[in-house]
């Protein structure tokens, strides 16, 4: 009994996950008031401005490699794995939140998923979009990338099946086809919903196309969930299946600091760590800047300070083990590898992983720090930067000094490299920025299920305390 | 019975859920079968109300697992038996753990392209023009006004019993549905 009371009022303690003033229609209202409005915040018109210029960086840079060839980056033996694989593995991690918030969260019937989960889909989209260009442009001749697929080719040839790179051809396209699904579907309701309120023909023939005429009848809401739990239920196992593949990328070589089977779980967590430090660094300026302090509340932030901690130590775990396996198996290789990595040219780059994966995450125990949006906020950026030299000292650590010291070498990215990667986060922000301001950024018939359950709970209090009033 | 074919039907405006949900109810206890509620968000329990019993739906997304499962083996044991066999130190040429990661990742996509497609196609979308469109406010239909249209093409449909049978449901309104 003590137990119990002493749970209930922990619950009572937490946040609420959307402010109470809000009903079925208002919530509609806020929603897409951002999306159905001729007043253009102007800073919106900066963001774009801004975005945009870094994206022409990034056609710029990928323009003169095309010109040139995959010489002006730094790649070259021994490290030819360089930025562009980094990039890929940390891009293609940050979209894996997204699937998290909307299918594992769904399946685990976490509530409070329903205000961040359309907006982590539409990042996971943008991540891939911005990860697939990596390997692409690795090719060297990207106009032949249809190579990568099966299909009956002149030189009669056909993929490697037994090579985990085809794999992630596989895994990679059909993860972008899925979300992009998965997404959709969610909006056929609230493209609906704008339909009926866009006062613009033009909007609402737009709208209405997209809503497939979407009505909200019973029996389409019934297939629908159906639909919408299958879905979850399916890309569930597909994000696991994803960064695995991409460990296994690494994990298939025999290069020392690779040729390890934690790295399947290892990747995910570490995926699911960055993704979310990735919601945390988009969502906690928008909820300031729009005003959605009521819908994405404190009660999310603290949950994803939770998440992120907990993969965090996942993360330590896995470095932790890293470093036990390198002397436990006694392999010459392993252990140079494992104290190159820790004191040798890169050292910078290890602790800094390590300062920014393990340290910095640790002050999330705090329950001050995890429901203080600026220091969330800031932690969330630490944790980005982190999981970058993650992958970078993973790449090129493992590649510089790997057996023969005549074979070794150094790697620095280039000007091409760095534009290329900065490239991308414009162009990210980019399809962001345009994102929330054409289409609703929150779930409204989610959101609306949500408020209306909230109301029927609280249905009587609510009452008393109105009449108070 | 004249009558019945000038109009769709005959909608009922509720202001929340629970009030949809027992007039539905009721609706089918007096014998209304083709009928159908629209509400801004799923309501559990009123697909049941108006009669609609299981959907094909998950079968057809089995199928579409199955079908990826095969396709996935297929494409990985043809060319790798068959069309361009390579021996590798006397290995098998099937090998067919090898070929799991591609043959899942091809269940699940061949399975959420049944699922998407599935319920879109079992729904009748896209329709762009549909008479419940008609009624002037069924715009609220996806904001927060829910809605029950009992159809003329029910054997049971007249105008003004039905129109009286909903408005003893105390609706907000009942409104004709021009077909």
């Amino acid at each position: 009994m003590a137990g119990e009371q002493k749970i209930r009022r922990t619950a009572d303690m937490l946040p609420p996950v959307v402010a109470p003033q809000y009903t079925v229609g208002s919530v509609s209202d806020k929603i897409s008031g951002i999306v159905l409005t001729k007043k253009t915040p102007r800073p919106w018109y900066f963001g774009v401005a801004l975005a945009m210029v870094v994206s022409l960086m990034l056609f710029n840079a990928i323009g003169y490699l095309l010109l040139k060839g995959v010489g002006v980056w730094g790649v070259d033996v021994p490290v030819a794995w360089g930025f562009a694989i980094v990039n890929f593995v940390w891009w293609i991690g940050i979209g894996h939140a997204g699937t998290l918030i909307s299918a594992i969260l769904l399946l685990l019937k976490q509530e409070w998923r329903t205000s961040i989960n359309r907006f982590a889909e539409a990042m996971t989209l943008f991540a891939v979009a911005c990860a697939g260009m990596f390997p692409l442009l690795h090719l060297g001749r990207p106009w032949v990338f249809y190579w990568l697929f099966p299909y009956p080719d002149t030189m009669g040839l056909w993929p490697q099946w037994r090579s985990p790179l085809v794999w992630d051809v596989f895994a990679v396209s059909t993860y972008a086809t899925v979300s992009l699904l998965f997404w959709y579907v969610g909006l056929i309701p609230d493209l609906a919903t704008l339909r009926d309120k866009a006062q613009n023909r033009i909007a609402q023939v737009i709208y209405g196309i997209g809503s497939l005429g979407w009505r909200g009848s019973a029996m389409h809401w019934h297939r629908y969930e159906i639909a919408y739990l299958l879905l979850g239920g399916l890309a569930t196992p597909l994000v696991v299946s994803v960064h695995s593949i991409v460990g296994m990328d690494f994990a298939g070589g025999i290069v020392p600091g690779w040729h390890s089977t934690i790295f399947p779980p290892y990747f995910v967590a570490g995926a699911i760590f960055s993704g979310f430090a990735m919601v945390a660094t988009l969502t906690i300026p928008l909820r300031k800047w729009y005003g959605l302090e009521g819908i994405i509340t404190i009660r999310h932030l603290d949950n994803m300070g939770k998440i992120m901690l907990a993969t965090g130590l996942i993360v330590a775990y896995g470095y932790a083990m890293e470093v036990f396996i390198g002397y436990y198996s006694d392999n010459t290789y392993e252990w140079f590898m494992t104290t190159n990595r820790m004191f040798g040219p890169y050292a910078w780059a290890y602790w800094m992983l390590i300062f920014c994966n393990i340290l910095t995450p640790i002050t999330l125990w705090s329950r001050k720090v995890r429901t203080t949006p600026i220091i969330l906020f800031v932690i969330s950026i630490i944790i980005n930067v982190g999981m970058w030299m993650e992958r970078y000292v993973i790449v090129i650590t493992s590649l510089h000094r790997d057996f023969l010291p005549s074979s070794w070498g150094m790697y620095a990215g280039t000007q091409w490299d760095w534009m290329t990667y900065l490239g991308t986060l414009g162009f990210f922000a980019l399809c962001l920025i345009l994102f929330i301001r054409v289409l609703p950024m929150i779930s409204m018939f989610e959101m609306r299920q949500l408020v209306s359950q909230y109301r029927e709970d609280a249905g009587t209090s609510a009452q008393v305390a109105l009449q108070e009033d | 019975m004249s009558t019945s074919h000038k109009v769709y039907g005959l909608m009922a405006e509720f202001a929340d859920g629970e009030e949809l949900l027992a007039a539905t109810r009721h609706a089918y206890e007096a014998g209304y079968r083709q009928m159908d509620a629209y509400t801004p968000f799923p309501i559990h329990g009123l697909a049941e109300a108006i009669g609609f019993r299981h959907s094909r739906l998950p079968l057809i997304v089995l199928l579409g697992a199955l079908t990826g499962t095969a396709t996935a083996f297929l494409l990985q044991w043809y060319p790798a038996v068959i069309d361009y066999p390579v021996n590798i130190g006397g290995r098998p040429l099937n090998s067919w753990p090898a070929f799991v990661p591609i043959m899942f990742e091809l269940t699940v996509l061949f399975a959420s392209f049944a699922a998407v497609f599935g319920m879109i196609g079992l729904n009748g979308l896209p329709r762009p023009y549909h008479p419940v469109f008609n009624v002037e406010r069924f715009q609220l239909a996806s904001k927060d006004r829910f809605f029950l249209c009992i159809q003329s093409n029910d054997p049971k449909f007249d105008l003004t019993t039905t129109r009286q049978f909903l408005e003893d449901q105390r609706p907000h309104e009942v409104a004709e549905v021009a077909p």
